[in-house]
């Protein structure tokens, strides 16, 4: 029993899902897929294109209604809720509070024609920060934690590079410190040696921040370095489960063992 | 009334009732923009369209009209107008702020202080303030559903942070009634404070947009702003060049190919009653034999 209330709150799970499916007419896109997540966790979602990873992670983030199942969600007060009985504005304000969505494209995740301290600055306003002055410093604050040169505060994500960009989608997500930032391909489209950096930045800010993240990726690499635990999707199943190490090293599975032995050895 | 073709104020009265109740339902939920069948109208869009079929819907034959175009009396714009309800209402027209009881307005609020009864009617080219920063109308109205207007403070954020204040100077964004953000139109800033607790009613009126939506009679709208950069009103460095007033909104006007200019009040009728009263700037000689002629 954990008598302080951090204990308390990494004793009980953040996210619970329970029997989720999703038919789209006649094709199942995801279907029987139950797991608990508990605060602090990182949990990615790896399978190749097309197993409902995607689908999956609109499931969980209510973006998507299920045909079956439910998700529910420990809100900020401990009370833990079913995301379909939320109403549209709670739903949205969930959205830009407690959680965080990192888009594979930041294009989506970003206003690429406003400032980068406006796009960090814009969940503060919209929970009703009402002090230039501050807002900025919080911002600029941000860009520093994901290495953004901050004299380049005023200049619109247009003019940044790729990795830039998925930097100050990340600090746009975290500036009201969420408990559970949900990633969709987060390297998908950056060269190597940026994916590395990227990858190192998340890891690091994760630690710090005890978030919790759920992470959908074809990649197996960003996984280890991720993840916690792994679920691994096929045709819509979660075929295998289990802590990262343990999956990608001794996976069980046919198609698991397939995914990893296409790893090109380093 | 020389025009019998047409029905009274032009509109059909079927027309004018499904405008009247699309004016309703704003009144009754200030600053929330009502769809609502615009119709063609014999001007282009552009020209104040939405203004006019507001004010063709709330005429009466014992109104008094008022029209201005940035703040003045005589530009094209608003002698059209003036003149299109004299052919198609009959109605009196007058250029005094105070002895009209409808006033339909392009880009300005009058100087002089309205009063209880009147109707000022905007002409409003885009009502959604959150359009340039939301293309979405799906999205934008939900944002006004749920009162999701983080992304005006936004678009405040980025004058500041590009020009070191809010440089919006034009359709700067209200909050009516403590609920709905909304567009006051192309008027100056200057005029925002002039909307807050006025007595007069004011509609607004997009005809290409096919949106109207209102300001009840005394209700309250607020400039919206940052704490440490609060809302300001334009000054002027200069009082108006004909009638010496020092707190109305001025033109520039160019007087010669040599840099010479001279400010004068954009509302015409204030700085004529206000000469007319024996008030005198520092080129009142000329405007007064011009007033002769007129």
């Amino acid at each position: 029993m954990a008598e302080t209330n951090d204990g308390l709150a990494s004793d009980e799970p953040l996210l619970v899902v329970d029997g989720l499916a999703k038919n789209y007419g006649r094709l199942t896109a995801c279907r029987d897929v139950s797991f608990t997540l508990y605060p602090g966790e990182v949990l990615a979602i790896v399978g190749e294109s097309g197993s409902g990873k995607s689908t999956l992670l609109q499931l969980l983030s209510a973006q998507l209604a299920p045909t079956s199942g439910r998700v529910s969600y420990r809100m900020r007060d401990g009370v833990l809720r079913d995301l379909a009985t939320l109403g549209e504005a709670e739903r949205r304000f969930l959205f830009r509070t407690d959680w965080g969505y990192v888009h594979q494209d930041p294009a989506q995740g970003l206003r690429m024609a406003v400032s980068a301290g406006a796009n960090v600055g814009e969940r503060l306003m919209a929970v009703g920060w009402n002090h230039y002055g501050r807002i900025r410093d919080a911002a600029s604050s941000w860009l520093e934690r994901v290495e953004i040169d901050t004299a380049r505060i005023d200049d619109a994500p247009r003019t940044y590079s790729g990795g830039m960009r998925q930097r100050l989608q990340i600090a746009r997500n975290l500036v009201t410190e969420p408990r559970l930032v949900f990633m969709d391909e987060p390297t998908g489209g950056l060269d190597v040696s940026v994916q590395a950096r990227l990858l190192d930045l998340v890891r690091s800010l994760v630690n710090e921040l005890g978030l919790a993240a759920i992470v959908v990726t074809h990649d197996l690499a960003v996984a280890r370095l991720l993840s916690h635990r792994v679920m691994v999707m096929k045709a819509g199943h979660v075929i295998e489960t289990g802590l990262t190490d343990q999956v990608l090293d001794d996976p069980r599975e046919p198609y698991t063992q397939l995914l990893v032995s296409s790893i090109l050895p380093p | 009334m020389n025009a019998p073709a047409y029905n009274f104020a032009y509109l059909d009265e079927q027309t004018k009732r499904m405008i009247r109740r699309a004016i309703l339902k704003a009144i009754a939920i200030p600053g929330y923009q009502v769809p609502f069948a615009s119709r063609e109208m014999p001007m282009p869009y552009g020209w104040g369209t939405g203004g006019v079929q507001v004010t063709a819907a709330i005429l009466g034959p014992d109104d008094t009209l008022k029209v201005i175009d940035q703040g003045s009396d005589d530009t094209t714009n608003a002698i059209s107008i003036r003149k299109f309800f004299e052919k198609t209402a009959g109605v009196a027209a007058t250029t005094s702020t105070l002895d009209a009881t409808v006033i339909q307005t392009r880009h300005r609020i009058p100087e002089a202080t309205l009063h209880a009864g009147q109707v000022l009617v905007y002409q409003v080219p885009i009502p959604e303030p959150l359009r340039f920063l939301e293309p979405r109308e799906t999205e934008t109205r939900r944002m006004h559903a749920l009162g999701e207007y983080g992304l005006m403070h936004v678009k405040l954020y980025e004058d500041i942070a590009r020009f070191g204040h809010i440089a919006t100077a034009y359709a700067y964004p209200v909050k009516v009634n403590e609920r709905y953000v909304m567009d006051p139109s192309p008027t100056p800033k200057f005029d925002n404070p002039k909307m807050d607790n006025c007595a007069a009613l004011q509609l607004f009126g997009a005809g290409r947009e096919k949106r109207i939506y209102a300001v009840p009679p005394y209700t309250k709208v607020v400039s919206l702003d940052f704490e440490d950069h609060p809302f300001s009103r334009y000054r002027f460095d200069a009082p108006c060049a004909l009638c010496g007033s020092e707190d109305s909104y001025l033109d520039e006007i160019v007087t010669d190919d040599k840099g010479g200019r001279m400010f004068v009040c954009s509302d015409t009728d204030h700085c004529e009653s206000r000469q007319a009263q024996g008030h005198r700037g520092t080129e009142s000689a000329a405007p007064h034999k011009e007033a002769r002629h007129g």
